[in-house]
């Protein structure tokens, strides 16, 4: 399951608005416990695939370190990941299997059509390794009330 | 030196954020990761040996990739090494 803050739920899909007709990208910062990846911030990242940002995205390896140290000077880890599929069903795919290699992680996918965010889906990347790896389909919990569990 | 290790291979370093190793280049801390941890090898190596394509090894601020002598780097007591898979995709 993906629990997350109502908040932060609407910022990740007016992020995609935003940069409609281009997908957006950003990070999950939280806690992953009993299964469940628990978001308590996230981190918009830029899209570094200007040649092609309608229908690609990418986060530069140097802007990833960044986060990550910004994740672990606050206690939290990386979950998960989002981004847009501009005028595009909120569905993995093939490239998005292909480039996903953080396992256990959320990626979390918006639809935005003509600029309005509508179905937000996320999937679990399970699996042991690059050869058995596979999306899920994951449950989002959406809290109304901002209360964490951690 | 310290590697830290990304979300997604801590279930191979059981469940550690950062491995302790003693080596004089990046290939030698890579090695004692793995010979340490040796679930995270088929995760960062490909049958050929190398470096998988979409994992990303920096030492400090530098990928590796970009430094003169590649991941033959010499590495001090006080650097720090960061694995970081790719992060991309997109709708079609």
């Amino acid at each position: 399951m993906l629990r997350i803050p109502f908040s932060i739920y609407e910022s990740l899909r007016a992020h995609g608005e935003r940069t409609y007709p281009d997908e957006c990208c950003g990070v999950l910062l939280g806690k992953a416990i009993d299964g469940t990846n628990e978001v308590q911030q996230t981190i918009e990242a830029g899209n570094t695939r200007t040649d092609s940002a309608h229908n690609r995205y990418q986060i530069a390896p140097v802007e990833l370190i960044r986060i990550q140290r910004q994740a672990r000077a606050a206690g939290l880890d990386i979950v998960g990941f989002y981004h847009s599929h501009p005028d595009h069903p909120a569905q993995w795919s093939p490239t998005d299997i292909a480039e996903a290699h953080w396992l256990g992680c959320s990626y979390v996918i918006t639809r935005v059509a003509l600029g309005k965010a509508e179905v937000t889906n996320s999937f679990l990347l399970s699996g042991t390794s690059e050869e058995d790896k596979q999306f899920t389909a994951q449950p989002i919990e959406i809290l109304m009330q901002e209360t964490l569990t951690v | 030196m310290i590697i830290h290790i990304p979300t997604p291979l801590r279930a191979f370093t059981g469940q550690q954020e950062s491995v302790q190793v003693s080596a004089g280049t990046v290939s030698e801390a890579l090695e004692a990761l793995v010979s340490t941890h040796a679930e995270l090898r088929n995760n960062l190596f490909g049958a050929d040996g190398k470096l998988r394509s979409f994992v990303n090894v920096y030492l400090n601020e530098d990928d590796i990739r970009y430094l003169p002598n590649k991941e033959d780097s010499a590495v001090k007591e006080s650097d720090e090494i960061t694995i970081i898979p790719s992060i991309a995709g997109g709708r079609s």
